[in-house]
């Protein structure tokens, strides 16, 4: 397919808005302006942003614990989203789920999920809902390579399979399970195996190049809506934090110049060497991207310190829908 | 009694929890399901099936036969065993405004499916700041006595009570079956309906059409002034038996059926035992943490003043549900235990 310079530009832009999100997300946990548990996807948005580049805006996406980028990448709102990192009325889920929870279903996000792997059985139902109505729609699913040793996923692998849905596989293979190395957590070194043993397709694609994700996304979505089944991308990405918080304590799991290494393949460098290269784009243009971008993300910081907490009787609203909670 | 011959034997209720009237017509507890079934499914295109041999085998116990035939493969949906996904299929189908009904098989493996239930049904809508609806409707065969072991024959109840978010319903006879499965599937959020299925072949009378039994609303099944008896899903018939006989010895036995315990109707059973002065309650489920002990806990706070002994409960001994037999019937409560219970608060 042909890739035009406004998609070039376009992922582009879903990059930055992650990067810059996320910068300030962790700039606000280490000073201790965050609650709760702070998992960044910095390094990885070349597989959020190559995908949902690809989806039409109704697709629906499930998404992980390391779902910030997975939401803004599909169009999230900075302000609902750093409302709810401060636990505010005013964010994505009125300040009850906090960073594992955020979702926007207007987005058809259906959530981050605080459990590794749950994501995946409920895009299934997603799908099946999809091939239920004959609404032309797909559901894609994120989660990363620990979840694939999972039973969930299996589970949701072999279904969707057997009942030939239209569902996208997204693995994020950042080579860590939290602080686990892929090599100790499974036998073999190619996710992507795994979708042959449930009798779908797959293919591995560099994750650190939104490009090479959106060319292998679009292709299998073309397919999956045209009603060929499952797919499954394995995208070999990297995450730059830690699996939790910016920098941990327990970075003893992998060394200082290993990240340095894949630091030199930052998504975000190799498109905008590919931007001016191509000439496209020029060093002022990107700036000025960025510079927009950053102005975003100070509003929904201002946004977010100004907005209330959520009032103490909030606390048993939402529990049912129609009715109170005893 | 194996599950392809379940419908046998039929025995009829003595007593329905309808208006009693002879001449109406019966149904029994199994059957109430498939008919409510189908008559949800032909007035609400966004109702569907899946679950474990729920299509083309009609279900293990036979209460989904004849849905495939009608409905086809795409609204009746056999799936693999994968419990997980079964639940997930239903959750993700629901988020995006369908009804499903989604089968698990026996009620011991919600625990194999307790993620997808305890973490991501009943949550989402709280988590997702109250943007998400789930209506969701898990059908699953609790209860012993069938010689079916300790991993086929669990009331479970008391463990899906304690999560915020879920509604759990437990139908005592046919009439309930179609009224609280109908609120079930229409209401909009996740629901537990636990089907017991020693009662598969008991007929009482059920209404042709369908109707609503509301979510959260018990029952007097028969009024008493000397104890307030409270018997969950099938102890309803081995209290009524209790009861029958009690009153043969001059003691009054009023009986409540929650017939769901979450949402629990405290005030009926509260009232009941401020006129009574005592209170025993029965359920399948082991003593220890069931939902009798929430129901004494409530008694207690609620009603102290008016109690003129302990409160009793009637409940399964604290072990696995064993096979044989010579050891399950004395397992499960029967009407003998209630009326001893019952005797020893006077």
């Amino acid at each position: 397919m042909e890739i035009t310079d406004e998609i070039l530009i376009d992922l582009y832009k879903r990059m930055v808005r992650v990067r810059l999100f996320e910068e300030e997300a962790g700039r606000l946990a280490e000073s201790a302006r965050l609650p709760g548990f702070l998992h960044l996807y910095v390094g990885e948005e070349a597989v959020a942003a190559g995908v949902c580049g690809a989806l039409e805006s109704q697709d629906q996406i499930t998404s992980t614990h390391r779902g910030h980028g997975h939401l803004l990448a599909k169009g999230g709102d900075f302000n609902r989203m750093m409302a709810e990192l401060m636990g505010k009325a005013t964010g994505y889920c009125n300040g009850k789920g906090g960073s594992m929870h955020i979702c926007d279903l207007d987005l058809a996000m259906l959530g981050a999920n605080g459990i590794v792997g749950a994501g995946v059985p409920i895009s299934v139902g997603a799908a099946y809902a999809n091939k239920l109505t004959g609404n032309g729609l797909i559901s894609v699913s994120f989660f990363g390579d620990g979840a694939t040793n999972i039973g969930a996923f299996h589970e949701a692998a072999n279904m969707a399979a057997a009942l030939s849905l239209p569902m996208l596989f997204v693995c994020e293979n950042n080579e860590y399970a939290e602080y686990s190395p892929r090599h100790k957590t499974m036998a073999i070194t190619d996710v992507i195996e795994r979708a042959a043993a449930y009798g779908f397709p797959g293919a591995i694609v560099d994750g650190m190049d939104c490009v090479a994700v959106f060319e292998a996304a679009s292709l299998a979505i073309e397919k999956i809506r045209g009603g060929e089944g499952p797919m499954m991308l394995e995208c070999k990405t990297y995450r730059f934090y830690d699996h939790v918080g910016v920098k941990g304590t327990a970075s003893d799991y992998r060394t200082d110049e290993e990240v340095e290494e894949m630091r030199k393949r930052d998504p975000l460098v190799v498109h905008e060497t590919r931007l001016i290269e191509s000439g496209i784009m020029d060093a002022d243009s990107i700036q000025a991207i960025k510079d927009d971008i950053q102005k975003e993300v100070d509003i929904s910081v201002e946004f977010a310190d100004q907005s209330p907490f959520p009032e103490l009787e909030d606390m048993l609203v939402d529990v049912y829908t129609n009715g109170e909670s005893s | 009694m194996s599950p392809d011959n379940i419908f046998e034997g039929a025995n009829e209720d003595e007593e329905s929890s309808s208006e009693s009237n002879p001449s109406e017509r019966k149904l029994g507890y199994g059957a109430a399901v498939v008919e409510t079934m189908a008559q949800i499914m032909r007035e609400d295109e966004s109702v569907f099936l899946a679950g474990e041999d729920v299509g083309a085998h009609g279900g293990v116990f036979g209460y989904f036969r004849g849905l495939q035939p009608e409905f086809g493969e795409d609204r009746v949906v056999d799936t693999p065993i994968a419990e997980q996904a079964i639940i997930g299929l239903g959750i993700g189908a629901a988020v995006q405004g369908l009804r499903p009904v989604v089968d698990l098989m026996f009620m011991d493996f919600i625990c194999v499916a307790m993620d997808q239930i305890a973490n991501q049904a009943a949550k989402l809508k709280y988590m997702f700041g109250g943007g998400a609806t789930l209506p969701l409707t898990i059908t699953t065969a609790g209860g012993a006595g069938l010689s079916a072991a300790a991993q086929h024959s669990q009331s479970l109840e008391a463990m899906l009570c304690h999560i915020p978010g879920l509604k759990v319903v437990m139908p005592s006879d046919a009439y309930e079956v179609k009224g609280l499965l109908t609120s079930c599937i229409r209401e909009d959020n996740p629901t537990v309906f636990i089907i017991n299925k020693r009662k598969l072949a008991d007929t009482c009378h059920v209404p042709e059409e369908l109707f609503e039994i509301p979510l959260g609303e018990g029952h007097v099944i028969r009024e008493g002034s000397d104890v307030t008896v409270v018997a969950i899903g099938r102890m309803v018939d081995e209290a009524k038996k209790a009861a029958e006989k009690l009153s043969g010895e001059g003691i009054d036995c009023e009986l409540i059926n929650p017939r769901t315990v979450q949402p629990l109707d405290i005030d009926l059973i509260v009232e009941s035992v401020s006129k009574t002065g005592h209170a025993v309650i029965v359920h399948e489920a082991v003593r220890f943490g069931g939902i009798g002990a929430e129901i004494a806990s409530q008694i207690q706070e609620q009603a102290f003043d008016y109690l003129d002994a302990p409160i009793g409960r009637v409940a399964a001994p604290f072990s696995p549900i064993p096979f044989s037999p010579a050891l399950e019937k004395h397992y499960v409560p029967d009407a003998e235990r209630i009326v001893t219970s019952i005797k020893n608060l006077f």
